[in-house]
């Protein structure tokens, strides 16, 4: 009767055969849970799920975690998923447990984020008819799921399942729902599976074409000024270790986007940082001037290339993606190379010879230091935000996997944070959900139990997602908001400074809750640091309290994140530094699409 | 029960979804979908045949007329109106076969469009009944390649309203 549960299983190809046996659609799922090495789910419970829920009670090989709201119960799966690169799991009930889960699923499918959500349903006689608590989730989320299922029947259910999770963890990763009416989990089932997955019309490639390997190997030999753009599909594949040795071999600049940091060592020789909008100057000129660009596992997002008809005029782009839609969809790629990343540049890695570049490293060396990333901060003014991650960043370093709101914040947690390994950056980065750090973190500290979770919040979105303290605070999870305290909804605010003539409509909150009662309330701790000497004690504070801790670091509101390439401009457009004054009486004379 | 409704949409981005959809969420199969531009060029006619219970088919209908785009909805039984379907097949037959199958598809009005060593491809339309006597008829010879556009119909114009046909 026992069914393997090896931690491994969560990337076993090949299931164990099992003989068929009838038994009730709630067990398959468990059981069906158990084999894919699920450890946690994260779920809200309703009526249709009392079968299923009655088995998180008898058993313990996979522990529940009830989440006080349907979304956050996604974006945990997700950072779960995000820190460990195994399948995130929530459970909700039908009709508004599961419509609540939408935004997260949208975020997960929008980031290529592996988890697997299960859904309550009415009865199958019922559905279409309006039951109560009927909702057509499996319709409303069709555009937002790389796939999903309405289960039929209980003989279905078990290889549902694990197509369910073999689909949301190979090829490009995303998430999967599978809808479980009511009568198909009270009814009784055959639990059996295929010996192996095979699905008609669905074989990822992940091999690249050794003809398209040479060439890139070939393009980078002949290229006097190449630079890697590395993104979020290097960290899927695990290919860091492939990306350090091709840069340092053939001595290539990388710089990364939002979701690439952490697949190169932020403090690098050979690191540029974030590239983008908000990404480093030095980072965005090299896109200029580069004769080669290397994409590995990144799809070109307009917030990396601002106008995509100027960026990177000169460059030869070589674009390495598992997803071949992926590939000259908003850029034509000179050498496209469909395949895992890992596995492409293990072959290049092969084919490629030392170099040195000594000319285009001379010319990086002087963009960074003419154009450096750098804020002011003055004697007795307020925190700058940019500082307390500096200070965070010195006093946990590697010890912390970082996730973030989405935001201001945001955005200079990327800049500044010294990133050292893979997975230790976790952010909404296609969506930008405000709310999805908070919990996310609470995934992360599951995950990751020999790490810190630190979301680096901002207090806005942290006000949409805070009823999760209690789930925190209830199983003892050690998660720490580091937030960057403004008052106000800064990345909006920041627009209108910029191009409305700073007139702040709607953006202030003229009411704020005191974080460090508030914390108290649910049973946690905090405290409010407002001077630059209190950062590092409170941080080493934060750090040294068991539990969930909330540190609220109230920090200036006219701070602004530089640099930045008005959106729909080109690069050559960014502006570098907080020339404020300036700019305000220059007017831009456009004003920006979104 | 196997239901063929003919259905008249405005002729704009999205309504087949729409459309399909309704099937979809109470988990039904559609067997055969064709649509195609009517005499008013603004109009789109789906024609779609549904397997289900006779309850859940009629309620499928009523929601169907709620839907914005939707102009108009029949449920159509067989013999109330004219129904056709086009087949493609490829047919196995070695030369020793061929006549047999050449005649055999004479005798259901099917043309031949080609013909290799082995095989025979055939056009063949009819009503829903032809077409399924016609394949029937060829399984034993091995179909290896069978391509249908999904039923098309039109209601029999100038039928009286109390109309009863002969089964
Ligand atoms: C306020 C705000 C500001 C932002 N500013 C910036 C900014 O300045 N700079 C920036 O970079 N981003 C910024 N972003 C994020 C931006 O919106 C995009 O989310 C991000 O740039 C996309 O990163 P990516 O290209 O790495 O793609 P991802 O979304 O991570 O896509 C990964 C790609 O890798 C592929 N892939 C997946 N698995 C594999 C595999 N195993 N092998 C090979 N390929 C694989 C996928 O098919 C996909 O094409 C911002 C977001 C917000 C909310
Ligand atoms: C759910 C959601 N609603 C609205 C937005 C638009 N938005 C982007 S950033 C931002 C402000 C975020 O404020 P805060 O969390 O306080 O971060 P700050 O910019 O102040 O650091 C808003 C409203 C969003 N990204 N997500
Ligand atoms: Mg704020």
């Amino acid at each position: 009767m026992a069914v393997a549960t090896k931690a491994k299983s969560q990337t076993a190809k090949q299931p164990t055969k099992l003989k068929p046996q009838k038994i009730s659609g709630a067990e398959i799922v468990y059981r069906s849970l158990e084999r894919e090495g699920v450890k946690y789910v994260f779920g809200h419970p309703g009526a249709i799920l009392l079968t299923v829920l009655d088995l998180f009670l008898k058993r313990s090989k996979i522990k529940h975690l009830l989440i006080r709201h349907e979304q956050c119960a996604a974006h945990m799966a997700e950072g779960y998923a995000r820190a460990s690169g195994e399948v995130g799991v929530c459970l909700t009930t039908s009709g508004p447990g599961a419509t609540n889960l939408i935004t997260g699923i949208t975020d997960a499918y929008m980031d290529s984020i592996p988890i697997v959500c299960f859904t309550g349903q009415v009865a199958t006689s019922m559905v279409g008819n309006d039951a109560f608590q009927e909702a057509d989730i499996v319709g409303m989320t069709r555009t937002i799921t790389k796939h999903n299922y309405l289960v039929k029947s209980t003989d279905d259910l078990a290889e549902t399942i694990q197509e369910a999770f073999y689909i949301a963890r190979t090829g490009r990763p995303g998430p999967v729902l599978v809808d479980l009416p009511k009568d198909v989990l009270l009814g009784d089932g055959n639990y059996q599976l295929p010996e192996k997955v095979d699905l008609r019309g669905y074989k990822p490639t992940t091999k690249g074409h050794p003809r398209q390997i040479q060439r890139v190997a070939e393009a980078i030999e002949k290229s006097k000024q190449p630079l890697l753009y590395v993104g979020g599909g290097a960290i899927h594949a695990e290919a860091h270790s492939e990306i350090v040795k091709l840069a340092e071999t053939a001595e290539i600049p990388v710089t990364y986007t939002l979701l690439g940091a952490g697949a190169f060592p932020s403090a690098h020789e050979l690191s540029l940082g974030m590239l983008g909008m908000h990404g480093t100057a030095y980072a965005n000129y090299a896109t200029m001037e580069c004769d080669l660009l290397i994409a590995v596992g990144a799809r070109f997002d307009d917030r990396v290339t601002g106008k995509v008809s100027e960026f990177a005029t000169r460059a030869k782009i070589i674009h390495i993606d598992i997803d071949p839609t992926a590939i000259g969809k908003n850029k034509k790629a000179d050498i496209p190379v469909v395949g895992d990343a890992r596995q492409v540049l293990v072959e290049v890695n092969k084919l490629i010879k030392p170099q040195t570049r000594p000319l285009w490293k001379k010319r990086i060396q002087n963009l960074r230091t003419e154009y450096p990333l750098t804020f002011d901060s003055p004697d007795g003014a307020p925190i700058k935000p940019q500082e307390a991650i500096v200070a965070l960043s010195e006093e946990v370093g590697d010890k912390a996997i970082i996730t973030t709101e989405v935001g201001q914040h945001q955005m200079w947690a990327a800049q500044f944070y010294n990133f050292t390994f893979p997975r230790q950056f976790i952010s909404s980065g296609g969506l930008g959900t405000m709310g999805f750090g908070f919990p996310a973190a609470i995934g992360v500290a599951l995950a990751r139990p020999d790490k810190l979770a630190i979301d680096i919040a901002g207090d806005g979105s942290f006000q949409m997602v805070m009823q999760e303290i209690a789930t925190a605070v209830q199983y003892e999870i050690p998660v720490k908001v580091f937030l960057l305290n403004n008052a106000t909804l800064g990345m909006v605010r920041q627009w209108q400074d910029l191009f409305m003539d700073r007139r702040f409509s709607e953006v202030d909150f003229e009411s704020s809750p005191d974080y460090v009662k508030l914390a108290e309330a649910f049973g946690a701790s905090g405290r409010r640091i407002v001077d630059k000497e209190e950062i590092r004690p409170a941080i080493q504070e934060m750090i040294n309290t068991p539990g969930p801790f909330i540190l609220d670091v109230i920090v200036d509101p006219d701070e602004l994140v530089f640099p930045m390439v008005p959106a729909g401009g080109a690069t050559k457009d960014m502006i570098v530094r907080d020339s404020r004054k300036k700019i305000l009486q220059g007017k831009l004379s456009a004003l920006p699409d979104n | 029960m196997r239901q063929v409704y003919s259905i008249l949409v405005n002729n704009h981005a999205g309504v087949l979804s729409h459309v399909a959809g309704l099937f979809t969420r109470r988990g039904y199969n559609i067997e055969s979908i064709a649509a195609g531009p009517t005499e008013d060029t603004t109009i789109t006619r789906i024609v779609i045949v549904a397997i289900g219970e006779e309850n859940e088919l009629h309620q499928i209908a009523k929601q169907l007329r709620k839907l914005y785009d939707v102009r108009e909805v029949e449920q159509i039984s067989y013999n109330q109106a004219v129904t056709r379907e086009l087949v493609l097949a490829t047919i196995k037959a070695p030369l020793s076969r061929r006549s047999e199958v050449i005649q055999l598809a004479n005798a259901f009005g099917a043309q031949v469009i080609n013909m290799t060593d082995d095989t025979v491809t055939l056009e063949a339309s009819g009503n829903d009944h032809k077409v399924r006597t016609l394949l029937k008829a060829f399984e034993g010879y091995g179909i290896s390649q069978m391509a249908r556009t999904g039923m098309i119909s039109l209601p029999y114009d100038g039928m009286p309203e109390d109309w009863e046909p002969i089964a």
